[in-house]
């Protein structure tokens, strides 16, 4: 993942075109979170994510874009806005996912988070197309 | 309303707790007729629930009694209490103030405050003042030291009101004090001054629905916890959740529940609760030596003098332990009571299957607050506290002359803040008076 | 509106628009087949959308993307050519149609935008209900009580209303996000014994049964536990995403957990029918992952 434990930060580091993108797509002010933990604590797929939403929040604030975009978080959001819904300054954090994703899936080269020639036999039949068409949406450049 | 151009050298002091009783003291020290009004039955506010005070670890009890004896005492105190502001007129130095005195349906002139009726009294119902435990009688004073030490009838839980029984306490009472056929009464007072200290309320557990909309009994709030703690409470002073009476071993306290939460209740700190919660967590480990505590907190304020060495001796000292991040949501599962929270400085998510949470509810004002605000003519800012006339430099008076505030009522703050709130808006009474 | 009531004195049935969404026309065809029934034995009828075509199941969180609004818009506009009123019964079908609703009505240079590229003119006034919602507005539960034939006396049901129904609560209005009790109202009005569970808002996964099967199995798992301790026989859905998870991924979940338990997984209309005296052999329980026979016999309801 390439973290580092010391990072130099200046007003460019700071208000860089990662953080900006991000903000742009999901409407967000970032700096409004004062990292309080709520979305991590009452979200149901946290118990999978290498960090928590409040985590890729600050990392993406601080201009961390490696970090930011090198974790599964975001990956593993089902959108279930519980986070969004419990957030203490109105932050829109299922929007933030969303828009991370967005930065990866949209980036010039094909990025895809699934594999539709890796999936299991009988996998396509078995599930609804509901199912694929948000998966599709939210995994697929 | 003619006086003779006299300016009347009374001052009326608008709520009994522990501001409205500094401001009274000192106001009569100096000469000066006080007229102490409050709502309840005797006086001494939110500091007669409380068990110990931060930083000292004080008894509550024992640094107030001599106040409101003082108080009840004083040759220039005039103590109203169970009584009501129920209309203002006039201008400073001419105030005339209509009393509304509620009907105790008790005798006060003949009561000896022998105690007997509250002892047989068969009502049991669950007390505001207990905060929803304890047994609560519905004849009752406040505290075996209430000043004055004389009862009421709470006519929605007393059994002769609601369904023409009972009058035990109209038996067992020596002097025939009980008379149900008491009115609310009337007086008019004629001061030169008010001060308004009518103090704070918590946000009620029953707003939070993430936290089970007030329906877990083992989910308390702060003054709930104090009462616990508290030798006269419900308890006698034993840390015993509500449910079952079993002493909790694991207990979860929430500081800013309601609090710095501009999205769905209150933007502001509340200015308190991190000093509470600290002591609270720290009283109960002085009682159950084997149980662990979990305060969930944001940042920890502790800004007064000895408040921040208070709170690093009880993570050093009782093994508290201190997690950074919010709860998300609390529910019942099984007996225990599931917490879910997080960590940040872990990054973690955290669970505690908890046996008692106590929540540090969001401080706001009374109730009647606001309906006093348009009686005196002064302003209320939004979120219903008392506005001071110039946020920094003029603190405790209002946009009228001749009327101040105290207290918690303009903002949360804690005991020695108020104190000093008081004498300042006692002072400037003085000062007030001095200049006519 | 007090059509549907009037018209079921009149013996007119009123009909309420409707958009099933694509998997209520294959997988979840029980859940599709079902209202159906069960609408004209209340005095209504699904009046199906004509043309209509697949939601998009999520609503776009990124603000800049229209293309994704595009496919709900115009179902709301085409249904408000036909009429005022949409219902639906998936629950993210309604909420990508109802909160695409919300920002054609708050946004006026996006819905200038879509009506320009999909040559409509929608301007936000469409009613968007869920089937549950006339159910208890339109003709109301105690209606519903009345015409219960076969009350499901000691059934023990847990109603599992996953995310989408509830959340974000401004813009969907459906009941409270953290204490919701319509769906236990309608089963206690269909004699069942309704049974409140702490993960009956938790999330089951949804469309990470994709993209990390092993998580939505994790939820599942965890919301059918919570239902079961709490002394669930049954549990009832309105989504075939949630019920493919918490469903069809039962023999996922039993991989896992050897010594879980299969509890019969039914959608709400299945029940309703059931309730109302219909032929359990048109009630689609094949589709379903789990038997229900089992249980529903043992309780007589067969």
């Amino acid at each position: 993942m390439g973290l580092m434990m010391k990072i130099e930060l200046t007003r460019f580091k700071v208000h860089n075109e990662f953080t900006k993108k991000v903000e742009l797509i999901s409407g967000q002010n970032l700096f409004a979170c004062y990292q309080c933990g709520n979305c991590t604590a009452g979200c149901p797929v946290a118990f999978a994510m290498e960090v928590g939403p409040h985590e890729v929040i600050r990392f993406t604030l601080l201009g961390l874009e490696e970090e930011a975009l090198g974790v599964n978080t975001f990956w593993l959001c089902a959108s279930c806005l519980q986070c969004t819904s419990r957030c203490p300054k109105g932050i829109d954090i299922a929007r933030v996912m969303d828009a991370l994703r967005s930065v990866v899936l949209r980036k010039k080269e094909r990025k895809d988070h699934i594999q539709i020639p890796e999936f299991p036999e009988g996998f396509l039949e078995r599930l609804p197309q509901i199912a694929f068409v948000s998966g599709f949406r939210k995994f697929l450049s | 309303m003619k006086n003779n151009g006299r300016f009347i050298k009374r001052a009326m002091v608008v709520g009994g707790g522990i501001a409205g009783i500094s401001a009274s003291i000192d106001i009569g020290n100096a000469g000066y007729e006080v007229i102490l009004v409050e709502k309840l039955p005797s006086i001494g506010g939110r500091m007669l629930q409380l068990s110990e005070t931060f930083p000292t670890l004080d008894c509550a009890q024992c640094t107030l009694t001599p106040k409101t004896v003082e108080t009840g005492q004083h040759p220039h105190i005039k103590l109203l209490t169970y009584s009501e502001v129920d209309g203002v007129e006039g201008k400073a130095g001419d105030f005339t103030v209509r009393v509304r005195r509620k009907a105790a349906y008790v005798d006060w002139e003949k009561c000896t405050g022998c105690g007997l009726c509250q002892e047989k009294c068969p009502s049991k119902n669950p007390s505001e003042f207990d905060r929803g435990m304890g047994p609560g009688k519905a004849i009752y004073t406040l505290s075996p030291q209430a000043v004055p030490n004389k009862p009421v009838i709470n006519p929605s839980t007393c059994r002769y009101f609601l369904e023409k029984k009972c009058r035990v306490c109209e038996k067992v009472c020596p002097v025939g004090a009980i008379d149900y056929e008491q009115q609310d009464r009337f007086v008019e007072e004629k001061v030169g001054a008010i001060i308004a200290a009518v103090g704070f309320d918590l946000m009620p557990k029953e707003t939070f629905g993430e936290y089970g909309y007030g329906v877990i009994p083992d989910v308390i709030d702060g003054l709930a916890f104090e009462r616990l703690n508290s030798a006269s409470g419900p308890t006698t002073g034993e840390i015993r959740r509500p449910s079952d009476g079993k002493i909790p071993k694991e207990v979860v306290f929430i500081q800013c529940t309601g609090s710095r939460d501009p999205e769905r209740y209150m933007p502001y700190c509340s200015r308190v609760c991190c000093m509470y919660t600290g002591k609270h967590a720290r009283l109960y480990k002085h009682k159950v030596h084997d149980g662990q505590v979990y305060i969930f907190y944001m940042d920890i304020r502790s800004t007064g003098k000895g408040y921040e060495e208070f709170i690093q001796q009880g993570m050093e000292e009782e093994g508290i332990l201190y997690l950074r991040g919010r709860v998300s949501r609390i529910f019942r599962d099984d007996g225990k009571i599931v917490v879910w929270g997080v960590d940040t400085l872990t990054g973690k998510k955290v669970e505690v299957s908890a046996d008692m949470v106590v929540l540090a509810t969001a401080i706001i004002p009374q109730v009647e607050t606001k309906g006093l605000a348009q009686k005196l003519g002064i302003n209320t800012d939004e979120y219903g506290f008392f506005t001071e006339a110039e946020r920094k430099l003029r603190p405790v008076e209002t946009n009228i002359e001749g009327i101040y505030i105290a207290g918690c009522a303009q903002g949360p703050k804690d005991i020695a803040d108020a104190v000093a709130h008081a004498n300042a808006s006692a002072s400037k009474v003085q000062g007030l008076f001095a200049r006519h | 509106m007090r059509y549907a009531l009037c018209a079921l004195r009149v013996g007119v049935l009123m009909d309420y628009l409707y958009f099933p969404g694509c998997t209520l026309y294959t997988k979840a065809k029980n859940f599709d087949q079902t209202a159906r029934n069960c609408s004209l034995l209340l005095g209504f009828e699904l009046k199906e959308l004509p043309n209509w075509t697949c939601c998009g199941a999520t609503f776009p969180l990124a603000t800049d993307n229209i293309m994704a609004l595009l496919p709900p818009s115009r179902i709301l506009a085409k249904a408000r050519g036909e009429g005022t009123i949409l219902t639906t019964l998936c629950a993210i079908c309604f909420n990508v149609i109802k909160r695409t609703n919300r920002l054609i009505q708050n946004d006026g240079e996006k819905r200038e935008k879509i009506n320009n590229f999909i040559e409509m003119n929608y301007q936000g006034d469409l009613r968007v209900l869920h089937y549950l919602e006339i159910l208890k507005q339109e003709i109301g539960f105690s209606k519903i009580k009345e015409r219960v034939k076969k009350p499901l006396a000691g059934l023990k049901a847990a109603a599992y209303y996953g995310c989408m129904l509830l959340r974000p609560f401004d813009e969907m209005g459906f009941d409270d996000k953290e204490r919701p009790t319509l769906f236990e109202e309608f089963l206690e009005a269909m004699g069942a014994e309704s049974v409140d569970f702490p993960y009956k808002i938790e999330c089951c996964g949804s469309f990470q049964s994709v993209g990390s099967p092993e998580v939505a199995t994790e939820c599942s798992y965890k919301i059918l536990d919570s239902a079961i301790k709490n002394g669930a026989e049954i549990v009832v859905s309105t989504c075939p995403m949630c019920t493919f998870n918490i469903d069809h991924k039962q023999s996922d979940i039993k991989e896992k957990y050897l010594g879980f338990k299969p509890i019969p997984v039914l959608y709400f209309t299945q029940l309703l029918g059931m309730a109302m005296g219909l032929d359990y052999q048109t009630l689609g329980f094949e589709q379903n992952f789990v038997d229900p026979l089992p249980l529903l016999k043992e309780k007589g309801f067969i």
